[in-house]
This record gives C-alpha cells, structure tokens and sequence, in this order.
C-alpha cells in the first residue's frame, strides 16, 4: 500500500513538472511581434546563392532590388531606383537611385554599392557558378565574367558604372526585355557592399567529397545587411530565425517590431500551431485544411494570385500527334471543367493558354476548344484514321504540385473523357524524379502526359519563352518546330518597348493556341492562413510578400493580449 | 571486464567498415539522386549533368566510395550536407542533444509509468486493473505514432490550450545553449522559466513517443514479476514470515527487473526510429527530422553521416545495457 502510494506521489509530482510552466510563456504573438510558420530553415540569408522560396522569404524583408513589383502584382514599380532609361539600341540601362538610403550597417547606399553587387555576382567563380547555387543569375545573365563550363552561355551582363553618387548605369550585351523585370527578384537584392566584404560572403570550401559548396563567411548565416524595413536579428537554426524593425527605413516603417520565422515541416503541425497561437499565419496551406480555416472565425485564408499552369504536353514527334486534327481532338476531348471542378477545391481555373491572366502578354481572345466528344471523334475521322485511336498517355506518381495535387486523379479523369472521344487510352507511369521528369524532358513520355509550371517571375518569356522558343524534345518541337512563334517569341524579347512587347506575346500566345502544341488545362492559386486579425498582408503571385504593412487589428487585439499574455 | 569492453569496441570497427558500405550503396539505390531533387521542374539534361559532376556523382561508385572512405577516417570529416550547405558534424552537433533530450523523456515517461504498471498488473493478475492494463499496452502498441502525437495536440495543445505544439521552446524565451540540451542549458543558465518552458515543451512529444515503450515496458515487467512471484525463494521468503512489501521490493522486484533492463536497452533503437514521426510533427529540431527529409531531399551526405552516427550510438548503449546486467544482477558475469 505505502509503495503504491510512493508511485503515485512521484506520478503526481511527474503531471505538476508538466503542467506548472503553463501560462509562462505565450504563443510569440500579438502586438508588436509575430511569428510565421515556414516550411523549412532558409539555406543561407544571400539571395546571389539560393533559389529555394524560404530563403527568398527572409531576404525579402531585409534586401530591396533597383525595381520592385506592385504589391499583390507583377506590374515593375521604382524599389531603391527612382527611375530608369534605355538606349535605344536597348543596350543601356540608366537607372536614377534614391536618396538618403542607409545600409543597416550606416553605409550610404549609393551607385557604387549597385555597380559593386553587380561585379560581385558576374565575377562568381568555382562552385558560385553551379546552376544550384546561382540559378537565377544563369537563368537572367546566362554566364558569367569567365565562364567556367562549356555549357554556359556568354553573359548577358557586360558592366556597371556610377556614373555620380545616383545614377548608375548598367550595360548588357544585347537588348532584353526582360531585364528590368528580373530586377525585381530578391535575388538580385542590393547589399551592403561593407557587409560583403567584412564578413566574407564569397569565402567558402568545396567538399572533397561531395563537391558541396559550404559557405565559411558569415555573411549570409550571421550578417545579411540590406536596405529594407527589416534587419536581420539571430538565427537558431531549425528552431527560428529572428528579424527586427528597420526604424531608420527610408519608407515607411514597419509596424511589427520583430517577425519571427519559424521551420515547421509537417503541414498538420503548421495548421494545428496557428490554431494554438503559437504562430500567426503560415504558407503552403494543404487544399484540405482550406475548409477547416475557414471554418475557424479566429482564422483567415488569403489567396495568391494564380502564377502556374498546368497542361498536358502533345509529343508531336509520335504519330498521329505530328497531325493538327489530331491535336484539335486531344483538346476537344480533355473535360477540363471536370478536373477543375472535382479535384482542385475551388481554387483552380480552367486555363487556356500557357501563361496566367495576370502577366503581361495574355491573350483574351484565344481559340478555345470545348469539352465535345463528338467533335473530336469526327476531327479523328477526317484525320483518316480509324476509331478508337491508340495512345499513350504518362502520369507522374509520388508526386504534388501545386498545378496538379493529385496526378493519378487528374489522368483518370481526362483518360475516361478521351477515350468517350474517339481514343483508346493506355496508362503508364514513373516516379516524378528523375524517371519521370527525365522521360518527359526528353520526349520519351507517349503521346500525352501531364507536367506543369511555376513562374519565377512576372514575365512571359518566363512561361512562353521557356516553353517555346527554342526546340524541345518534349512537345516533339525538334521534328515540328513553329518557326513562326520562335520568331515571334524571339523579336519580342528584344523588344523594348512594353506596349509593343505585350502586343508580341498577345499574338505569340494566339499561335500557340491554334498550333496545340499541348493542352493547358487549369491555373490554381495557392493559399496562405493567417490569425483573423493579421492584416496587410497582400499575397503576391510570385511570393514576393512583405511584413513591411502587416499589423494586427485593433478590435480583436484586446482578445490577443487576453490570450498570449497571461504571464 | 575491461577486456570485455575493449573488444565491443574494436568489433565496431568492422561494423562500421560493413555498414558505411551498405549505406553508401542505399543512399544511391533511392530512385533519383541529389540533382534532379534539387532541380525539380527546372533540371534540364545539361543542369542534372553539372549538378552531378559538381557534387562528383559521374564518377564510377568504388571511387566515391574510396573518396568518403578517405574523407570520414583521414580527415575525420563526415562531409557538407547538399541541402544545407552546412557540415554534417555540425548538424549533428546541434541536432542530436535534441533527439536525446526527447529520447530520455520519452523513456522516463515510459519507464515511471510502465514498470509501476505492470507491477501492479501482475500483482493484481486477472483482475480489471490486469485487464485494463492490458487492453491498453495493446492499445499502445498498435496506435501509429504520428497519429497519436496529432491527437494529443488536438486535444491537450489546440482544445486545452494546454501545451505548446512545436518546437523546443517559446518565442520569449533567449538564453545561450552551450550544450545544446535545452534542459540542461536552461539549468547552467540558472533560468527557472526557461527551464520550466523547456520541461513544458517536452511532455506532449514525449508522450506519443514514449507510448510503444511504456506498452512493451509495462507487458514485460508484468510478465517477469509473475515468473519471478512463483519462484522457489519467494516462496521460502513468504513462509518465513517477511513482509510482503519487502519480499515485493528485495526479492520479486529486483529479480524481475533483468528482462526489463534488456527490453529498454532494445527500445533504444525504437526511440530513434520513432523520433523520426515525433520531431517532424512537433517540429522539433533532432535527427529524425533530418534524416527524414535528408531522404527525400537525396542528400547523400547527410544520410551516409547521421546513419553512421545513429548506429554507432545504438551499438555503443547496446554496450552500456550489456555493462549493467553486472550491476543489477551480479550474477551474470561479463565475459
């Protein structure tokens, strides 16, 4: 008996340990600080070497481009330059900066500091030239100062000159439309050129073994140093990262005083944290958690504007595909209603062409071809072959995008509808990566299969351009390529004037839609949760999001403070 | 006794040399490989083909085995890990403590609740409280891990509001972690509150991970406490006249205990495989986590380091438990 009651004694003293702390701590809330949850640890806070979205997250609160992008837009607006000209060979760049900016670390921000973060990236070497450490300086300015893999093209970028303590002037190689607009991204942030040197943002070691570049300053782990309304604060990584208010900010300052960022992986976690308080707000919601929020009165979805496109490729290297009637079924006879109706929750569009309304380029009046079996039977018969028309038709599995949650459905649902037109459908399928990816990449996928994309940014050489204008083994373009789109899709790239440019990519988008090269088939806007509270958080299409105008309102901040502060 | 461990030890050696060979060899039959899940979408022929010579995956697979091989025992080196550009002896450093200090309170859970209950189970044998025990060591058993460690957030975390449901501790909370154990760091820092946060934020993982040792601890100790009740000498014990309680205590308790010191000693593996599931929906910082998404992220060094380590842990307590038997029963002679 006195030996059960011991046991129980210690018990009880176990449940008292772990239920006395309660109340002495808060969710890290409320007020002035908020916490975000994020899906993982960023890699290293320098936007020149990553490409992953939780890095380009933090950034973006501590680093501004010369042009930023309109909140909740991809329409270029002056960032840290005022203004800007073009030659008009296209080749010249002058951009006007603006005045009394600061560094966080007191340095004055000026052309200097621009043309030094310019050399900076274009004289990358070693293992800062890998496409997985500077993507995005490859995927703008191609190559680099001394390229050094044979693979790389010659860069775009030629040089920088501080022409006064404002004006700086950047000179490329040939005309690029898309120029400006990639100046937006977070990679090409303006950083403090002190910063970079003092702590050594280019030191790094390549593993002998795995040939990892780890970076050995700590430039981009302890001191990333820009001009935004954030300065970086502590970092314990995997745990959380800490920013603070920028209160010398040449714009208006931030009204959170501190934005914390916390890595959690799991997608439940993220949910069931927001509805504890431990965080306020969270990306990546799950399309089955939608309803659940918005069930919650003390919760929020806010919408992204759609930036991706999913479709199904047409491989016109594999017969009858090289046939354009042929095509024209394929399209009449995918019930793309139906998918986006039954397996995107509400939060996709049927999608015509292969670019999102919201950038510049889409055509509104493109051929658009309706659900209609008969028809695409009666395409096949005119085509001369006989019904039902063998194909193959590749899906992904393993694998969740957001333009396609659930390949396997997706495919089920457009084979049963094909093969109502005229078809006979034969399934295959491989493992997204690489099997798959690599099978689609290089033509080898069947007639049909199902990919898609994201935007990197808000310009249509990003989805067109890298879709179309140069042959590629997947739509079979090496046998069939449409010299008149490539041309198109190439004059318009050089085009500088943007009413003209648009006009290029209206038509280029035209063309593509009577040529079928593949079947577009729905755009989705991913969704964010936040705390009812939290407002001033505009979702962007291309995830440029900034904590600069978020607050917590005021009617329901006294049921907040009641919440998180109980200490 | 000495000897005993020596040898344990040199027989690591060849562990070591059989296991990094399978691991090696694993990392690189997972379908896919660092580049292609790096590159998703964007990977073209060309950008795969430079991310593989890059990271010196072109090279035939005994040449980078010789090249790891040579950077683990010359260098003492385990590599820099492809997802986070940061060494893996680095991440280990800051990653275990986290998955011992859940491991440990898992195990406290598991054993001051589970051997009391089987104690008693087998005390009272046939009885509701057997029965219920029984029922729910089953219970414990069989109800995944992850699913269990939702359920307690729902319900003590969002319903309650009763604990936290991420992390090794609150937002407010900054005090220096030297040792990277959080209970520990908060008790050098003489910090009650950081302390009390840290104990706070273990309990709810703790529990979903310490639920299949706590069933397997509870069943086993009741088992052994009934064997044991039959012997000889507890016999004798009782027709001399002891107190049951101290025939319980001397005799029963502490000649049961030996199958329980074995079977906590295996849960050590279990721990680490659970935490896996544990860290990643508590979002707690461990190896498990890691090494989960090391997986799917195909980051070579990563894997081929943290199983390392892992095994050379799981080998060393398996060690530990084998050096106490001796104390807890001196009969059993190390040899």
């Amino acid at each position: 008996m006195r030996d059960r009651l011991k046991w129980l004694a210690l018990l009880g003293g176990v449940m008292l340990v772990a239920v006395l702390p309660v109340g002495c701590g808060g969710g890290g809330g409320g007020g002035d600080t908020m916490t975000f949850g994020s899906a993982s640890d960023p890699v290293v806070l320098d936007g020149a070497l990553v490409s992953d979205g939780e890095s380009l997250r933090v950034i973006d609160q501590i680093m501004e481009t010369l042009v930023g992008l309109e909140a909740g837009s991809t329409k270029i607006v002056p960032e840290l330059a005022e203004s800007w000209t073009a030659s008009a060979d296209g080749l010249t760049w002058t951009f006007q900066l603006k005045d009394g900016v600061t560094f966080h670390d007191g340095e004055p921000f000026n052309a200097e500091a621009v043309c030094f973060n310019f050399d900076r990236w274009y004289n990358f070497s070693g293992p800062l030239q890998n496409s997985s450490v500077s993507y995005y300086w490859q995927t703008v300015f191609r190559g680099y100062a001394n390229n050094e893999d044979d693979t790389l093209a010659p860069s775009l970028y030629q040089s920088c000159e501080a022409q006064d303590e404002l004006t700086a002037v950047i000179t490329i190689t040939e005309p690029s439309s898309a120029f400006l607009g990639a100046l937006a991204l977070t990679n090409f942030g303006i950083a403090s050129p002190a910063a970079l040197t003092e702590f050594e943002a280019d030191a790094g070691t390549v593993d002998e073994e795995a040939g990892v570049f780890q970076p050995t300053g700590t430039y981009g782990t302890e001191n990333p140093t820009g001009t935004g309304p954030f300065k970086f604060e502590s970092w314990e990584r995997g745990d959380r990262l800490t920013l603070s208010r920028n209160d010398d900010y040449w714009g208006e300052p931030a009204s959170l005083e501190t934005l914390i960022f916390r890595p959690i992986a799991d997608n439940a976690a993220r949910l069931q944290a927001l509805q504890t308080g431990e965080i306020q707000g969270y990306d990546l919601v799950e399309p089955q958690d939608i309803a659940t929020i918005e069930g919650d009165a003390n919760l929020q979805i806010l919408d992204r504007p759609a930036f991706n496109v999913g479709y199904v490729t047409i491989n016109q290297a594999m017969p009858p595909m090289n046939n354009p009637l042929v095509r024209q079924a394929v399209a009449h006879g995918l019930d793309r209603q139906a998918v986006v109706d039954n397996f995107y929750g509400g939060r996709g569009v049927v999608a015509h062409q292969f670019m999102p309304p919201l950038v510049e380029g889409y055509a509104d009046d493109v051929t658009q071809f309706e659900f209609d079996p008969d028809r695409a039977r009666a395409l096949l018969q005119e085509a001369g072959l006989t019904l039902p028309v063998e194909i193959e038709f590749w899906f992904p599995t393993d694998v969740s995008r957001p333009y396609m949650p659930d390949p396997r459905r997706n495919f089920e649902a457009f084979a049963a509808s094909l093969n109502q037109s005229g078809f006979r459908v034969t399934a295959r399928s491989a493992p997204w990566s690489p099997d798959y990816l690599g099978r689609q990449q290089n033509g080898t996928a069947g007639h049909l299969n199902l990919i898609g994309w994201t935007g990197d940014f808000g310009d249509p050489d990003n989805f067109v351009g890298t879709f179309f204008q140069s042959q590629q083994p997947a739509w079979g373009t090496n046998e069939f390529p449409n010299r008149e789109v490539i041309d198109i899709l190439n004059r318009a790239e050089r085009e500088t004037d943007i009413a003209a440019r648009t006009a290029l990519y209206e038509d280029a988008n035209r063309l593509i839609a009577d040529w079928i090269p593949g079947v577009p088939y729905v755009h989705t806007s991913p969704a964010l949760a936040f705390e009812a509270n939290v407002t001033g958080y505009v979702p962007s299409p291309v995830s440029l999001e900034e904590f600069q105008t978020v607050e917590f309102s005021d009617e329901e901040e006294s049921e907040e403070t009641e919440e998180t502060e109980t200490e | 006794m000495l000897r005993f461990v020596v040898r344990r030890l040199l027989l690591l050696v060849p562990i070591l040399l059989g296991l990094s060979i399978l691991v090696f060899l694993w990392v690189r039959a997972l379908p896919g490989d660092p580049a292609s899940a790096l590159l998703g979408e964007r990977a073209t022929e060309q950008t795969i083909e430079q991310v593989r010579e890059q990271y010196g995956l072109d090279r035939p697979i005994h040449v980078q085995y010789l090249s790891y091989l040579r950077l683990v025992v010359i260098d003492r080196d385990l590599g820099t890990s492809i997802t986070s550009r940061r060494p893996v002896t680095e991440e280990i450093s800051r990653r275990f403590p986290a998955t011992v200090e859940l491991a440990l309170a898992a195990l406290v859970f598991a054993i001051v609740l589970g051997i009391p209950l089987g104690f008693f189970a087998a005390k009272r044998h046939g009885g509701v409280f057997d029965n219920a025990s029984l029922v729910g060591s089953l219970l414990g058993i069989s109800i995944p891990i992850f699913f269990l460690a939702l359920i307690l957030k729902w319900i003590f975390a969002v319903e309650l509001g009763l604990f936290p449901t991420i992390g090794r501790q609150s937002a407010e909370i900054s005090i220096d972690h030297p040792t990277n154990f959080y209970v520990l760091d908060a008790i050098l820092a003489l910090d009650p509150v950081a302390l009390g946060d840290a104990v706070w934020h273990l309990v709810l993982p703790a529990i979903a991970l310490g639920s299949i040792p706590l069933a397997i601890i509870a069943r086993i100790t009741r088992a052994a406490v009934l064997d044991v009740q039959n012997e000889d000498y507890v016999r004798t014990a009782r027709a001399k006249g002891l107190a049951s309680g101290i025939v319980d205590r001397r005799h029963v308790f502490r000649n049961a205990m030996l199958p329980v010191v074995t079977i906590i000693g295996l849960q050590t593996g279990l721990l680490l495989s659970g935490a896996i599931l544990t860290e990643k929906v508590f979002a707690i910082p461990g190896m498990g986590s890691w090494l989960a998404d090391a997986i799917e992220a195909r980051d070579y060094p990563v894997l081929q380091g943290g199983i390392l380590f892992v095994a050379v842990v799981f080998v060393l307590v398996n060690l530990v438990v084998d050096v106490m038997y001796g104390f807890v029963d001196p009969r059993v002679r190390v040899s």
